[in-house]
């Protein structure tokens, strides 16, 4: 029997009574679960996932990421979301009307997008749009990455963590599913944003990593300067 | 370390840190002319006759040397031989490759062999074996094993703290063995602008904004040693003079504090 | 192997040069996350070998023709440093490092999933900084750490160790002179779990006898080797957790 937080390497048996082991688990020919990654256990009513403690974003429909672009093609752009896989824009899905061939007017090579990841077929060939709602091209602000599989604990929950962050050091933050994160404010108060969340990054396993947030960023307060905005 | 940084560098990030140095400050709170945390550990290789890992912020290097006898240049038939070799490994960094040396690692390589060379650090005259036969050759490795830019100055750390370590094996040779003759300790010092400011010891991210590099080497008398200007863009005469002066006071500091 | 030595290589009280019985391993220490810039990275010293691993991706496999459509394609690179060895390598590969290279990528490739990332590639640089006899095997066991750090799917670690007959004795994970001198070395690699054999290569003269008891003197081995992984990985995360309760 495993319990939540405690660690597991890949190949061993994870069990807890009353769950269905889920993601992170393979089913071994006896009918028994193994864990395939090096991370923690969470043990929820129904299930028993195995969360790695690092690893690569893999792109799913319906998440928001940050992307930056690498390439401009004829009628889409090309965006390294922080993945084994980049994705593509097409011109229809952006809220422009977009000339083929016109393309580098809207969006350059180097330019950050929030977007959202539309489709994603069997070979992990992926398609995002920026037609919704705070989807945009990212302007000014500064751009810092973590883990994937650590995202969840920056967000907390129902944003109690990035919210936490966000109000303490006067800046505006948008967490991409991805593991990019954009912050903008004054250059102080985005270093100081940026150590809070190297701060969950490394303790990301622990308990009571909410109340030491609080702390830590009570100390901080100093150095933060009035919003500059 | 974001897999993003490995490619272009962002608007974004051009940016910010365009709207740093403004303030006087970098993109990670260096002041102009601060190196990044230096940490050197001689002998880290220690089977090898000579050698030193050097850390230089997240760029790290492991430099070796050995000591063999061969043949001296037929031009030089009373000296050892002195050859420098960069590896820049695929661990490195996600867009090195591996193969036979390009042009930036040549490049790397020569400009800290010539500020160990010019400036005579190694006493080559006196790793003669036979005269015109037989003399010590000093090859000098290095593995980059971490990229976070400023190559140039972290393997030359590596390579002045792998040679002052470094035992000649003589007693393979019928004599004794010796450490390495060692006159003085040239420092590199490598500088690049970004819009109208100098920076010293530039990560990845400055090198990426800068327009133009230049590297001094200087020694204990306060003398140049060797020089590289690299990159397309260009330095005014006072902006030389300024590399000069800086290379020269951070060399110093760098000897004091690393190589008493 | 080697030629026959005038070094005796097990004393009358069966201890061998360096002091070991002849089912003891040599001292061994790994670190984790060592490299900044690598998706995961490991560093293991093992006797004398000192040896670094740094695992990037999954990313998408380039050159486009060596895409599977199906699975990731795990590609290692064992190295050795120009100053790893007594007399100096020149830099690049030879047909050592590529045979290495290639039995490496394919004991890995057997506990990755591979399948869960069609058209990537997982690559692995071994470097070799200090050899000193067993390297592949070290090099190999470093890398199941490093991409299990690396937060790489796997159904396994994998776990080496070599075995070998030194003046005609069995004796577990030969040193330099005894890999220089002995005549047999058997350089094998498990998934612990299953105990099935992902690595085995062997030279010399072994009686069916002496290779039972060669692997299973190595299948013992695995089980420390497999533990100091573990620790490896566990220990900068247990004393962050350990070190953040009692605040």
């Amino acid at each position: 029997m495993v319990k939540t937080r405690e660690i597991v390497f890949p190949g061993d048996i994870v069990q807890a009574e009353g769950t269905k082991p889920r993601n992170g688990t393979y089913r071994n020919s006896d009918g028994t679960y193994s864990s395939c990654y090096f991370g923690t256990v969470q043990v929820s009513e129904q299930f028993l996932d195995v969360v790695p403690f690092s690893g690569i974003y893999m792109p799913r429909r319906g998440d928001k990421v940050i992307g930056k672009i690498i390439d401009v093609g004829p009628s889409m752009w090309v965006i390294d979301i922080n993945s084994a896989y980049n994705t593509l824009l097409h011109i229809n899905d952006t809220p422009w009307r977009v000339n083929p061939g016109d393309l580098k007017r809207f969006l350059g090579v180097g330019d950050y997008v929030y977007a959202k990841i539309m489709s994603v077929n069997e070979i992990r060939e992926s398609w995002v749009t920026l037609k919704d709602v705070g989807l945009r091209k990212m302007e000014g602000g500064h751009i810092t990455s973590i883990a994937a599989p650590k995202i969840p604990r920056i967000i907390g929950k129902g944003g109690s963590m990035v919210n936490m962050i966000k109000d303490a050091t006067s800046t505006r933050i948008v967490v991409g599913q991805n593991g990019l994160i954009w912050i903008d404010g004054a250059p102080e108060n985005v270093m100081v944003a940026i150590s809070a969340i190297r701060m969950v990054e490394e303790e990301a396993h622990t308990t009571g990593l909410t109340d030491r947030m609080q702390k830590y960023l009570e100390e901080k307060k100093g150095e933060i300067v009035g919003n500059s905005e | 370390m974001p897999r993003d940084e490995a490619g272009i560098l962002s608007e974004i990030k051009r940016d910010f840190i365009l709207r740093r140095l403004k303030e006087g400050k970098r993109g990670d709170g260096r002041k102009p002319d601060e190196y990044r945390e230096i940490s050197i550990t001689p002998n880290y290789v220690p089977r090898s006759p000579g050698s030193a890992m050097v850390c230089l912020g997240k760029t790290k290097v492991v430099a070796g040397i050995k000591v063999e006898a061969g043949e001296p240049f037929p031009d030089t038939p009373n000296q050892g031989v002195l050859t420098t070799n960069v590896e820049l490994l695929p661990m490195a960094f996600p867009t090195f490759e591996a193969g036979p040396p390009n042009d930036t690692s040549i490049e790397i390589a020569r400009v800290v062999d010539r500020g160990i060379r010019e400036s005579k650090m190694i006493d080559i005259e006196s790793l003669v074996i036979e005269p015109a036969k037989k003399v010590w050759i000093v090859f000098v490795d290095i593995d980059v094993i971490d990229f976070d830019g400023n190559l140039i100055d972290a393997c030359t750390l590596g390579v002045l703290a792998a040679l002052k370590s470094t035992i000649v094996p003589g007693s393979k040779e019928g004599g004794k063995d010796f450490p390495l003759p060692i006159r003085n300790t040239p420092v590199a010092v490598t500088m690049v602008k970004i819009g109208d400011t100098l920076v010293a010891d530039p990560d990845l991210e400055e090198e990426q904004l800068s327009s133009a590099r230049i590297t001094v080497s200087t020694t204990e008398d306060g003398h140049i040693r060797a020089m590289q200007k690299g990159d397309v863009g260009e330095f005014s005469m006072e902006e030389i003079r300024k590399a000069i002066n800086m290379s020269s006071n951070l060399g110093k500091a760098i000897r004091e504090k690393y190589f008493k | 192997m080697g030629t026959a030595s005038d070094i005796k290589l097990i004393n009358e009280d069966g201890l061998r040069l360096d002091g070991r019985s002849a089912d003891e391993l040599r001292p061994m220490k790994i670190e984790t996350d060592v490299l900044a810039r690598a998706d995961g990275s490991a560093y293991i010293e093992w006797g004398g070998n000192k040896i670094l691993v740094a695992v990037y991706g999954p990313r998408e496999a380039f050159p486009k023709h060596t895409q599977d459509i199906d699975k990731a394609v795990v590609k290692a690179r064992y190295n050795m440093a120009a100053f790893s060895v007594d007399e100096r390598k020149r830099p690049g590969p030879d047909r050592r490092s590529m045979e290495i290279s290639k039995v490496i990528s394919e004991a890995l490739s057997s506990a990755v999933m591979v399948n869960q990332f069609p058209r990537a590639e997982i690559d692995v640089y071994i470097e070799v900084l200090q050899a000193d006899a067993g390297t592949r095997i070290a090099g190999l066991t470093a890398s199941s750490v490093a991409l299990a750090a690396a937060g790489i799917p796997m159904k396994d670690m994998v776990v080496g160790c070599t075995a070998g007959k030194v003046e005609g004795q069995v004796v577990l994970d030969l040193s330099k002179e005894e890999d220089n001198f002995g005549q047999a070395d058997l350089p094998m690699a498990v998934l612990p779990k299953s105990g099935n054999v992902v690595l085995l290569q062997m030279d010399g003269d072994l009686s069916v006898e002496e290779f039972e008891k060669a692997s299973s003197m190595i299948l013992e081995a695995t089980k420390k080797i497999h533990k100091i992984q573990r620790d490896a990985l566990a220990g900068k995360y247990k004393a962050i957790a350990l070190e953040r309760s009692g605040e």
